[in-house]
């Protein structure tokens, strides 16, 4: 549960990459020209709080696999339910995950990040592996990314796991909860995220 | 020492029965939710206002309270490394609480890790789980907050495992060293103010953005645990078919 933060952190990194850019295919290279080209972006004293939102929001739609992130999510439920609710349910979820990101922004603080290595788990995904270091005292802290790769042109991000800690298990047993408590009924957990973007 | 057998009894009890169950299965989720709900209030009435003030002190304080606590869980670590026969491990926490406790003035400083030394920890739950005993249910207990089954049976062992609640908590002497439970309570106390104190803005951030909090922090405990019965930060692949 320590260092959630830098998982914020690199939620922001993978999310805030220049709009112009396009990265290299390679996950390894991907991952660290994303997250050099958002610390940059990030440090920028010139871009308005809104403006990094908007930045991020259009980054994470480029790069993050929201579709399976949210289908993930669901757990064994997205083979059940139906069309319409799937489909609302995945649009909420892209609200849902966007309005979670820019929510963070304020979280960024400087860090040193440095991609380690790149293991091919098989020909569809890969797990990139980096650390981040907040100051001099303070351990480092080992960030996972899970990258698939069926397209190899065009690798997309879809979990981070920050010493462990899969943020997107996460999500899925908060999900979990949710629907054990009612029935399995999609539309109550679609409520629930819809809630949450608009408060 | 009634209330101790009736303890152990139900506690027994509670992780025969429960082994074989999910971690991710409650045990009574409504009086968990419940409990979570007060700690949740006990943190920001009295957890959270003492950890911002904590976080102001000065960072050599801060360090050196982290270090002095750090140390001093390095000792329930030995007899579990030995007890999971892993002996390197217990040789390097054995050597990084001398090395600490000495050169780095009782705790304050941490020269073993500097030397290479990396005491990892371990307690009681960790070594059942080593030895294949499943999490059992989970629940919240006050104060305390998340755990299971088996991990509630190694809090309470821990306490007879551990030189340090040895010397405190049952206030009996050891190697010449003595204490008193409030020794133990205040170790306890100043290592929870340390962790909730390291992850302030983290805690802020969960409680934001979760739409469950109960279930976020559930998640996060049994992630942590079975990383930590594992030594590994590899996290389960459940991908499945999306993975296709």
């Amino acid at each position: 549960m320590k260092k959630i933060i830098s998982v914020l952190v690199l939620f922001l990194f993978f999310s805030s990459a220049s709009l112009a850019n396009t990265y290299s295919s390679d996950p390894k290279i991907f991952v660290q020209e994303l997250v050099s080209d958002a610390i940059n972006k990030l440090s920028d004293k010139n871009l308005s709080v809104e403006e990094k939102a908007a930045f991020i929001e259009n980054i994470a739609i480029e790069n993050v696999d929201i579709n399976a992130l949210s289908l993930y999510t669901l757990g064994e439920l997205r083979k059940s339910a139906d069309k319409n609710s799937l489909s609302k349910f995945q649009q909420t979820f892209e609200k849902y995950f966007l309005k979670s990101l820019t929510s963070r922004l304020t979280d960024y603080s400087s860090n040193t990040f440095e991609v380690l290595n790149a293991e091919k788990k098989s020909a569809n995904y890969t797990i990139v592996r980096s650390k981040i270091t907040n100051s001099e005292n303070q351990p480092e802290i080992k960030i996972d990314w899970r990258i698939y790769t069926k397209n190899p042109d065009k690798p997309l991000i879809r979990d981070l796991i920050v010493e462990g800690l899969s943020l997107a298990r996460t999500q899925k047993e908060e999900f979990a909860s949710i629907l054990n408590s009612n029935n399995n009924d999609i539309n109550i957990l679609i409520n629930k995220l819809e809630e949450f973007v608009n408060k | 020492m009634e209330l101790k057998k009736y303890i152990i009894i139900f506690s027994s009890i509670l992780l025969i029965a429960s082994t074989e169950i999910k971690a991710s299965e409650e045990c009574f989720e409504r009086t968990s939710r419940a409990i979570f709900k007060f700690n949740m209030g006990f943190d920001n009435a009295i957890l959270e206002p003492i950890a911002k003030g904590y976080n102001k002190l000065p960072e050599p304080i801060k360090n050196g309270t982290s270090n002095f606590t750090s140390n001093i869980a390095t000792l329930l670590s030995i007899p579990n490394h030995l007890a999971q026969g892993n002996l390197k491990g217990a040789g390097d926490a054995t050597a990084s609480f001398l090395i600490n406790s000495t050169i780095g003035i009782i705790g304050l400083a941490n020269p073993a890790e500097k030397m290479g030394l990396k005491a990892q920890k371990e307690d009681v739950g960790q070594t059942l789980g080593a030895y294949g005993v499943g999490p059992g249910c989970y629940f919240v207990l006050p104060i305390l907050g998340p755990t299971t089954a088996r991990d509630s049976i190694g809090m309470i062992a821990d306490t007879f495992v551990d030189p340090f609640a040895h010397v405190t908590w049952r206030e009996k002497e050891l190697l010449g060293a003595s204490g008193n439970q409030f020794d133990y309570l205040a170790v306890k106390g100043t290592t929870a103010v340390d962790f909730r104190a390291d992850n302030e803005v983290n805690f802020d951030s969960l409680e934001e953005n979760s739409i469950d909090l109960y279930a976020s922090f559930k998640s996060l405990y049994l992630q942590n645990r079975e990383n930590k019965i594992n030594n590994s930060s590899e996290s389960e692949d459940d991908w499945g078919s999306l993975d296709n």
